[in-house]
């Protein structure tokens, strides 16, 4: 074997589902002086263990006090620290949308929606502390190839999964995304996306910000002059009831 | 080994050519051995911009067919001993620039220089292809208006997949963002996408923005690159932007306004 050149023959990578343990960090104080305090007397603790970790930002405990943070300037003051943000839970909508901007993936917590919002949540959506639990259970393989892409969806390019397709950055105008499950896109959509590509009708789209070209479920879709204006420009969850598209803001 | 720069855009006429003879020359006087290649055949412009028109004798497609050496063809440039000119040829058809043509006088130039500037011709078809698919770093050079910003999101989904380290799963090309002939009246009057816009569409990290400026066809005119042009704001600019490229860390300039269209539609 040359190390040099890659096989024709093998694939140079594969995706699998995967869950991992990552510390959440919990604000508690809006005080960023005060946590950069803290922060740092906790480092000194265990340099070699903080250096570079992975961190999970939750904003649950900060936001139930009602407490004002600027999210970047915390984010700024974990990477002088040398941690890896990987994303926010239970920020507000305002948070999460900071954090997308800052390419932080945003996971949600039902402890912190507003009652009004819950209500609406369909009866399809899988309990949301399941990713919690599934870190602990093994993930199970079924023989559904999900796809991740971290890369920007330019004009002109298509991606197709035959499961879930989760794409943790923008998806250009121009651009088409297709998947036989669900849609996860944190960050932009401006082009096309596709789910359920097999027929499936439950299939789901998320986003984190609506400016589709045209989104369509199980072949019922709706291109951007159908889309009220209302969700448009908006974190929203897309569902097909009895053949009709239903686009709300999440 | 050179670092293989290409300038391109996928749009024509955004500022490519004045682009790459201001950083190829920017990159010289910083004391970088430095070529810079026109990749526009049948279109010579990059001479012109440099001044150097009147003293081309082979060409790069008389190199790439073994009609004449390196040597003989790079033009040096009379202001900077460190920077060379690689000129189009104006007769020949594009089919005469192959990849394994130009791969050997990339790997040539590689041995003897530090940086080698690729002005990629517009489009995206063979031309700007080939002169993206050996490159390390893209400036792609947007102008603030939807169909550039389009064409350049088009130019780098093609990068990422088309070029030399995309099919050898080597890392991935660095891609910067240059935003030309930027105007912030006209930003701020609605007409123009805004800094922000663009890099909320391209998610690119930018290295500059570039005004529009009466200088910069004043410097073209006097066969000049604009950078040359130290009072002029786009001379500055591009002089920021070779000092960012090279590392340094300077805060961004030339740009008053902050929101643009999308700004005026979306955020209320
Ligand atoms: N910052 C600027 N301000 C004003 N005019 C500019 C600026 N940059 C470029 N121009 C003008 O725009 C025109 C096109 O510039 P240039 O030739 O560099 O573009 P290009 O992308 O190389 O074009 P092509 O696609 O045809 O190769 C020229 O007339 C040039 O003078
Ligand atoms: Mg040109």
């Amino acid at each position: 074997m040359s190390t040099g050149s890659p096989s024709p023959h093998k694939t140079a990578l594969e995706f699998k589902s995967t869950s991992l343990n990552v510390p959440s960090l919990i604000l508690i104080s809006d005080q960023i002086n005060q946590f950069e305090h803290h922060l740092k007397e906790k480092i000194a603790q265990a340099p070699e263990f903080f250096k570079h970790s992975p961190v999970l930002i939750d904003l649950q405990d900060i936001n139930k006090k009602g407490l004002e943070i600027n999210l970047a300037e915390f984010v700024d003051v974990l990477k002088i620290h040398h941690f890896l943000p990987i994303g926010v839970r239970g920020g507000t909508k305002e948070q999460n949308s900071i954090a997308i901007a800052l390419h932080l993936p945003v996971h949600s917590a039902h402890s912190t929606m507003p009652p009004a919002q819950q209500k609406n949540q369909p009866k399809t959506i899988k309990p949301e502390n399941q990713a919690e639990q599934s870190a602990q259970t093994p993930v199970q393989s079924n023989g559904i190839e999900n796809k991740l892409v971290t890369q920007p969806i330019r004009s002109g390019q298509r991606v197709y999964a035959k499961g879930d397709l989760i794409i943790t950055a923008p998806v250009s105008a121009g651009a088409e995304v297709v998947a036989e499950g669900n849609i996860h896109i944190y960050g932009a959509l401006r082009g096309r996306a596709l789910a359920g590509a097999q027929g499936a009708e439950d299939s789901l789209i998320f986003c984190s910000d609506l400016h589709a070209e045209l989104v369509a479920i199980a072949g019922n879709y709706k291109v951007s002059d159908d889309i009220e204006d209302a969700v448009k420009n908006k974190p929203v969850q897309i569902s097909l009831d009895d053949q009709a598209l239903i686009i709300q803001p999440i | 080994m050179a670092r293989i720069i290409v300038v391109t855009s996928g749009k024509g006429g955004v500022g490519k050519t004045t682009t790459s003879a201001a950083i190829a020359m920017g990159l010289a006087k910083r004391g970088h051995k430095t070529a810079v290649i026109d990749f526009d055949v049948g279109l010579r412009n990059l001479d012109l911009i440099m001044g150097c028109e009147r003293r081309v004798v082979y060409d790069f497609i008389n190199v790439i067919n073994g009609e004449a050496s390196l040597k003989q063809t790079l033009i040096k440039d009379k202001r900077c001993n460190q920077l060379f000119i690689l000129p189009a040829s104006q007769t020949r058809d594009k089919d005469a620039l192959t990849k394994e043509g130009v791969g050997k006088v990339l790997e040539e130039l590689s041995k003897e220089f530090k940086y080698v500037v690729c002005d990629s011709p517009a489009g995206i078809e063979q031309g700007a292809n080939l002169a993206m698919y050996y490159a390390d770093d893209a400036f792609v050079v947007t102008n603030p208006e939807v169909s550039s910003v389009r064409d350049s999101d088009r130019m780098l989904g093609i990068l990422a997949s088309k070029s030399r380290r995309a099919e050898n799963g080597d890392e991935p090309i660095n891609e910067y963002l240059l935003l030309s002939r930027y105007s912030p009246a006209r930003v701020k009057a609605g007409e123009m996408l805004s800094v922000d816009d663009v890099q909320d569409i391209l998610s690119l990290e930018l290295l500059g923005v570039i005004p529009e400026s009466k200088s910069v066809l004043n410097a073209s005119n006097a066969g000049l690159p604009v950078i040359l042009d130290e009072q002029s704001d786009a001379g500055k600019a591009y002089v920021d932007i070779v000092a960012r490229y090279l590392g340094e860390d300077k805060p961004h300039r030339f740009i008053d306004e902050k929101k643009g269209i999308l700004g005026k539609l979306f955020r209320s």
